[in-house]
């Protein structure tokens, strides 16, 4: 049975001792809260934005149309539109960040039960043996000190518990798992088969955690309408919530949920343990404490770089887990650049539900080798295109391109509704998501000249890409020109160049920032041990992706997920053998 | 009456007590003067959305005279035509004046357009645009709907950069209303089970789907059959 955040509001000031507290509802949160109270622990969960469940008609957006938003989906309020489920973005009133001049960061923060997994991509590919141990390959970075075969087997257990369709295809760097079937490919995606493979770029039944396939009991298969970045009210896609918690709660797991509260500081004890959280309840505004024997951090990357950074004591000077100062350091997001095409073979269509699952039913992994290449690691492609659902900007520059056929642009009357029929499914877009290097340089740290609207000091973000990202973003866009050309398209929007470091985002932009509190053996150099534990505080973990030593060309979100569970059942060890 | 009243009473036939009154049945017969509704809108606002979404909606931007200049060229730009409905059939204009409290950068470009084709009109014929005649209103717009699009957006002359708005504003907010997405035809946004582009259409855009990524696919007849595998991997139900 889910209860209402509200009965979860009162003011907790009694001297409950949880075995552990875990700041953050996102994925990392969410395995650590399923695997922790199944253990029979007692856990608090604290979230710093309201419950959510999709289920519930009054946050559901799944299946409304257009119309029944004034603005007709447009992104003047959430970012991805306003029929996407993530509450927050790259700006949240109250809750500012700084950059230092002349570097740039972009920092999404979905402030809800579940966070960013209630709207993101569900692109769930494992870190392959190479990932792991990058420095080995080409000299770059470090090496995680763990590798693939310690992260597989709970890989495996991901897939089996949570679900997500493939293929085994026996790659070497991309690795087979349990997979549930996938859908067909859509008719663009067929174009994109057809385009890709005459240029001998491979391509492959995407990875994406929806069900098409029943699972269990307590979720729904999916019903195609397209829309996982809606969050699904049957949990036929994966969300930290409803695959997570949810069943938790639901298996009589002893779960505290203190929602809307805002962790500010990890308190400690005159031996540097940690002894519980401060937290701000957003409603009445005051700080609270909470106890725990075991603090889980995984409010993401940077939240948990802040909070570490805000844990100034006489044992911590330098912020908890920071004797290193490495805390902040090494933060690094995926590359990534877009580039749409015009495919006069897809005009003219007849129309059907293609809405599919939400995203793309093919990819492209990284398929060459980097020896005959100008820049180190690699990308992945995505892909968009179809009959697409209109929303707001659907029908803009409805006949542009009448440019290509010699035909007059613009003009009034009927003749547009043939032209909006006519170019209706046209258009396709290709997306690159690469590795970047991971730069000590890059950094987030506390700007002690400001605070949040509750009083917390704020993040500082230095960031710039280097020649490594932006040689490999130039690729993309060959890459992408030559596919679209192979389609018979025509690329639109010209070629970024030079002076636009050739279209690569911003930093933060691709939302898969990682590393703040990285991974590794030396605690000169690192901030957590290969169990994600501080090496300064054995009773802190961080299960987001802050311990990342590298993040792949891959979404961190199935890595995040295994190493969360793999941390989790050593926390259960470690309390058992009474070491924390 | 606010302006704001007249136009809904227009397009709503008034609206009484809560109780929507079409313009063809008789006022019951105790009607007071019509108290116009907001237009409520459910789609998992959270509070704090629902509460500025309820401002816009209260606030009112065009004038009465623009309101009308601007409903007008609506029409030109996509007129209803026999059993095709229109952009006034679609209450684009009103979505226009919500979006432009929306996105208040397009404030200057509308309101100043809309100046423009009346300025431009009295230059030409004496009239204001809306008092002049369909074949007066189209030689003004013959002159500004053809941008030069080798010319970049935004060194556009103004009111060129002004009816491409207004095209783009009027074409999205008739295909996101219901009537344009049924005369698009779009067919999703329903619960279905996807296997694939049918035949015909495979054969019309040339392309088929070859028998070894088919057979990686799912087989929807055992969509509801509980997923399990080997230990290798291989999904055997």
């Amino acid at each position: 049975m889910l209860v209402k955040y509200d009965q979860y509001m009162q003011i907790i000031e009694n001297s409950t001792v949880y075995d552990v507290i875990i700041v953050g509802s996102g994925a990392g949160g969410g395995m650590a809260t399923k695997i922790l109270s199944e253990a029979g622990l007692k856990v608090a969960v604290v979230e710093a934005g309201p419950f959510f469940d999709p289920a519930d008609p009054e946050q559901m957006t799944q299946l409304k149309w257009p119309y029944e938003s004034p603005r007709r989906g447009a992104s003047t309020v959430r970012p991805f539109g306003d029929f996407d489920t993530a509450y927050g973005g790259w700006e949240i009133e109250g809750e500012p960040y700084t950059k230092e001049e002349g570097t740039d960061f972009l920092w999404f923060r979905s402030r809800m039960l579940g966070g960013r997994t209630n709207h993101w991509g569900r692109i769930s590919l494992r870190f392959g043996p190479k990932d792991f141990k990058r420095k080995n390959h080409d000299g770059l970075g470090d090496n995680w000190p763990i590798g693939y075969e310690d992260v597989k087997p709970y890989y495996d257990k991901v897939d089996k518990l949570i679900g997500v369709f493939g293929t085994n295809e026996g790659l070497p760097n991309d690795p087979d798992g349990f997979f549930l079937p996938p859908p067909k490919p859509r008719l663009h995606e067929l174009f994109y088969i057809k385009g890709a493979r005459k240029s001998n770029i491979p391509v492959y039944p995407s990875r994406m955690s929806m069900l098409t396939k029943k699972i269990n009991n307590d979720r729904g298969v999916c019903f195609y309408c397209g829309q996982c970045s809606r969050a699904c009210q049957v949990y036929a896609d994966f969300s930290a919530g409803t695959c997570l918690i949810f069943p938790a709660q639901k298996s009589g797991g002893q779960i505290d949920l203190f929602v809307n509260c805002m962790v500010r500081e990890v308190t400690t004890d005159e031996e540097g343990r940690a002894t519980g959280v401060s937290y701000i309840n957003k409603e009445d505004r005051r700080e609270y404490k909470l106890k725990g024997k075991v603090v889980v951090l995984a409010a993401s990357a940077c939240s948990s770089a802040r909070i570490l950074l805000n844990s100034k004591s006489s044992q911590h000077p330098n912020g908890l887990g920071n004797s290193s100062n490495i805390v902040g350091r090494y933060l690094h997001d995926s590359t990534g650049t877009n580039r749409m095409g015009f495919v006069p073979d897809l005009m003219n269509r007849k129309t059907y539900n293609e809405d599919g699952v939400g995203g793309m039913h093919v990819y492209t992994p990284w398929w060459l080798e980097n020896e005959k290449l100008d820049f180190p690691r690699g990308y992945h492609i995505e892909m968009w295109g179809g009959l697409g659902m209109p929303s707001y900007g659907f029908g803009f520059n409805a006949n542009d391109f009448n440019s290509f056929f010699g035909l007059p642009v613009g003009g009034y009357g009927n003749s547009l509704r043939k032209d909006v029929k006519k170019y209706y499914g046209s258009v396709i877009g290709l997306a690159g998501r690469g590795e970047s290097i991971p730069q000590k340089d890059n950094y987030c740290e506390i700007d002690p000249t400001k605070v949040d609207e509750f009083g917390v000091p704020i993040l500082k973000f230095n960031y710039k890409w280097t020649d490594h990202e932006i040689k490999q973003v130039k690729h993309m866009h060959d890459t992408f020109e030559e596919v679209i050309h192979n389609m018979g398209g025509e690329p639109l929007g010209g070629k970024p160049g030079k002076d636009t470091n050739y279209g690569i985002l911003v930093p933060g932009e691709i939302i898969h920032e990682v590393g703040t509190t990285r991974m590794g053996d030396d605690k000169k150099t690192s901030v957590v041990n290969s169990h994600q534990q501080l090496h300064d505080a054995k009773n802190v973990f961080v299960v987001d992706a802050g311990p990342f030593v590298s993040q792949a060309d891959k979404n961190p979100t199935w890595t995040i997920l295994a190493l969360s569970w793999r941390t989790s059942d050593y926390i259960v060890e470690q309390l058992k053998q009474q070491n924390i | 009456m606010d302006r704001r009243k007249s136009l809904k009473s227009i397009l709503l036939g008034g609206v009484a007590g809560g109780l929507a009154v079409h313009g063809c049945s008789p006022k019951p017969e105790n009607a007071t003067e019509p108290v116009v509704e907001i237009k409520k809108y459910s789609y998992g606002r959270t509070p704090k959305e629902q509460k500025a979404i309820e401002k816009l909606l209260s606030e009112t931007f065009f004038n009465e005279h623009e309101m009308n200049t601007l409903s007008t060229l609506c029409n030109l730009i996509l007129p209803a035509e026999g059993e095709l409905k229109g952009a006034l059939d679609a209450e684009v204009p009103d979505f226009i004046e919500f979006m432009v409290k929306d996105i208040p950068e397009y404030q200057p470009t509308l309101r100043g357009g809309l100046m423009w084709l009346d300025h431009k009109c009295g230059t030409e014929f004496n009239l204001l645009f809306n008092a002049a005649t369909e074949e007066q209103q189209k030689s003004i717009l013959d002159g500004i709907a053809f941008p030069d699009i080798s010319v970049p957006e935004a060194e556009r002359p103004l009111e060129i950069q002004f009816f491409s708005l207004m095209r783009n504003l009027t074409l999205t907010g008739y295909y996101t209303s219901k009537l344009g997405i049924e005369e698009l035809d779009y067919k999703g946004n329903s619960p279905n089970v996807w296997d694939g582009v049918p035949e015909d259409v495979l054969a019309q855009h040339g392309v088929s789907y070859d028998e070894e990524w088919l057979a990686k696919c799912v087989d929807q007849s055992k969509r509801g059959v509980l997923a399990e595998w080997d230990d290798d991997g291989k999904l055997i139900t």
